[in-house]
């Protein structure tokens, strides 16, 4: 089983899905959810819509929807020399610490070493305009991608004892959650469901939104990776890595439904599973989004405790994944009476 | 000469105070629509139905507001304060033509004459708010008999044709070239499926017009048509320029407010190379249109966007090259008689 979980969290880091260009992750996950959807549909934008019906005969249905997303943070060409080096500019929330040395590889498979321009004080960290993709090119003429090309960052998965490192656990470990609490919900399910593996999240939650006005739900829950505190010299935040899933009150982009997370909390208290409350300080989720969409919903997260995010080193526990996929079952099996 | 544009360009529809241009271009399409109507953000609509051959709305927006000034006072010698209405570098405005008002009072933004500064003023930018609005009152009374405060103020730029009439001056290019080009679209032949125009307003000042359109068009697909900044001024660094005025219809791929829907980037270029149109990748990165909004209007909509290069946006003189200008209505009309739902489908 742990097995299984691994190889399906390896296939999902490991794919390819730079904001707005999500096809190949779709295309993974589609077959994956299939059987558990009485109806699958893919939106305008991209988002991937799996529709679970309640149950006939059930009190109280309220439609619910759950937000991971597909996309992953990247880079595109934005300039290409003379001698085929290229400029590039970053999709999402791209850090030019994280850049020097690192590889990325392009939907046609090519893969780059990023450089930068020379620096007189070593000390010094270039912006993100003074880096270069090398792609072993040597003039424009047989450079093998082109202005517009978008890529990832490029690094295979690995498994550390209980730590979990990839390049994209954000979010890929949000949609592992989702599609193993899928496998998991019986057939006749309490609430009218509707998982989305969304698109354009790191770009600014413009997938779920629009997924969110199409859908109209009453409540909404994100599964996102959150930061933590656990490390030498963190900046505070009471949430660690290996202390299970992590409920949000707050983040810089919304408060959470208050009745929500009372909800969450009991329901993890009544099932045994260990939890910790999420104050983020930057950074939000699609849940922000899901929450202003239409006539509103109430909205919430579940957050899995993430090291080195956005770094291409991302680093969750494999407890607090198996404790969401478990908060998040019980909470959509129980009555919506937040 | 283009007289379509010298008309729109002539006209004036600061963000927010857009009637004047909203009636122009009302008469210039009416005779070509089945319908227009002007919404609650005073968005102008119109409707071109199709052949009937596709089930299909597409959604054409070009803005039709223009940056401009603000009077936020009259000071006691009869001079008027102001405010921007969307983005300026204040060096654009010193010394420059303005008219004020629904009367369209003629007045200067005053400079102090190079005789009169002294040497360590010659390197210091004079910020907006210490400019005044010189209509040539010699009282506060003699300049409220004329303006008010809340008028609006525009540039005043005859447009010109250079360069064996390949290249042209005016004032806001940005956007009455995208309206112009739309303009052009709706007196074509009808579209296999139904076109929906939208002049929108208030693009400058947050893309507020658009979002209104957008929730209202129910459209199944977006088209934009604009006018964004040539940077292509000579530069000894192996950098590219973000588009070059001339060498073709600019192209969006992602801004800072939205990635382009990849199928209907694919679609525009592929006619393009197919119809000898010249076109060009505009730098991916900064900057942001009305597609940012209308992509995540209702449950979302697919939206590409194509412009004008110009130079010298938003000031009161920008470049255009008709050629580009041509190009982007063949490249628009190329692209929309060849779309199908099929393109835009997803399983």
């Amino acid at each position: 089983m742990e097995n299984a979980m691994n190889d399906l969290i390896r296939t999902l880091t490991e794919a390819f899905g730079p904001s707005g260009f999500e096809d190949a992750m779709r295309d993974l996950i589609r077959p994956l959810v299939e059987p558990y959807a009485d109806e699958i549909t893919v939106d305008s934008l991209g988002n991937l819509i799996v529709h679970k019906n309640a149950a006939a005969g059930n009190k109280n249905p309220q439609k619910v929807m759950i937000a991971a997303h597909m996309d992953e943070i990247g880079v595109m060409v934005s300039h290409i020399t003379e001698k085929g080096f290229l400029r590039f500019t970053n999709i999402g929330g791209v850090f030019s610490h994280t850049l020097l040395g690192g590889r990325v590889r392009f939907a046609n498979g090519t893969i780059g070493v990023i450089g930068s321009d020379r620096s007189d004080d070593r000390n010094a960290i270039h912006p993100l305009n003074k880096h270069f993709i090398d792609v072993g090119a040597t003039s424009r003429e047989d450079c093998p991608v082109r202005v517009g090309d978008s890529a990832q960052f490029y690094r295979p998965f690995e498994v550390r004892g209980r730590h979990l490192t990839a390049k994209s656990m954000d979010d890929r470990i949000g949609c592992v959650v989702a599609i193993e609490a899928l496998r998991r919900l019986p057939e006749a399910v309490a609430h009218d469901l509707y998982f989305v593996f969304s698109v354009q999240e790191e770009v600014g939650t413009r997938g779920a939104e629009a997924a969110a006005n199409g859908i109209m739900p009453d409540v909404s829950i994100a599964l996102d990776v959150t930061l933590t505190g656990d490390v030498p010299e963190a900046r505070p935040m009471d949430v660690s890595l290996g202390d299970g899933p992590a409920i949000k009150v707050k983040d810089s982009g919304m408060i959470a439904h208050a009745g929500l997370v009372r909800l969450m909390r009991r329901r993890a208290e009544a099932a045994g599973i260990e939890y910790q409350l999420e104050v983020l300080d930057g950074g939000s989720t699609d849940a922000r989004a899901m929450q202003l969409a239409g006539p509103g919903s109430a909205a919430g997260c579940i957050s899995i405790p993430c090291r080195y995010v956005h770094t291409p080193s991302e680093t969750v526990d494999a407890g607090d994944v198996e404790g969401a996929i478990r908060l998040l079952v019980a909470v959509l099996q129980g009555e919506m009476d937040y | 000469m283009n007289d379509l544009l010298k008309q729109l360009t002539e006209a004036i529809g600061v963000s927010g105070a857009e009637k004047e241009v909203r009636l122009l271009i009302r008469d210039l399409i009416a005779d070509y629509v089945d319908e227009w109507s002007v919404d609650a953000m005073g968005n102008l609509v119109a409707i071109r139905r199709g052949t009937g051959q596709y089930d299909m709305r597409v959604l054409i927006d070009a803005h039709m507001d223009e940056v401009g000034l603000l009077i936020t006072d009259i000071d006691s010698g009869g001079m008027l304060k102001f405010t921007n209405v969307g983005g300026f570098d204040d060096r654009a405005l010193l010394g420059k033509v303005v008219q004020v008002g629904p009367d369209k009072i003629t007045g200067v933004i005053g400079a102090r004459a190079i005789h009169l500064l002294k040497s360590s003023e010659y390197s210091k930018v004079v910020k907006m708010d210490a400019m005044r609005i010189d209509i040539g009152a010699k009282s506060k009374e003699a300049a409220s008999a004329k303006v008010k405060v809340g008028d609006y103020a525009a540039f005043v730029t005859e447009y010109e044709e250079l360069d064996s009439d390949r290249t042209a001056i005016g004032k806001a290019f940005d956007n009455r070239a995208g309206c112009a080009a739309l303009i052009e679209l709706l007196r074509g032949e009808r579209y296999p499926f139904d076109l929906v125009a939208a002049f929108t307003v208030q693009e400058e000042v947050g893309l507020r017009g658009a979002r209104i359109a957008a929730f209202n068009a129910r459209a199944d697909a977006a088209l934009v048509l604009e006018c964004t900044p040539a940077y292509d001024l000579p530069n000894e660094k192996d950098v590219s320029p973000n588009v070059a005025m001339g060498k073709g219809v600019s192209v969006y791929i992602m801004d800072s407010r939205t990635i382009q829907d990849p199928r209907f980037v694919a679609h525009i270029m592929a006619t393009g190379d197919a119809q000898g149109i010249p076109y060009q990748v505009r730098q991916p990165g900064g900057g942001g249109t009305n597609t940012g909004m209308i992509q995540r209007a209702g449950a979302g909509i697919p939206a590409a966007t194509l412009a004008v290069p110009g130079r010298y946006a938003h000031t009161p003189t920008m470049m255009i090259s008709l050629d580009d200008y041509h190009n982007i209505v063949r490249l628009a009309d190329a692209t929309l008689r060849t779309l199908t739902p099929d393109i835009l489908r997803r399983a």
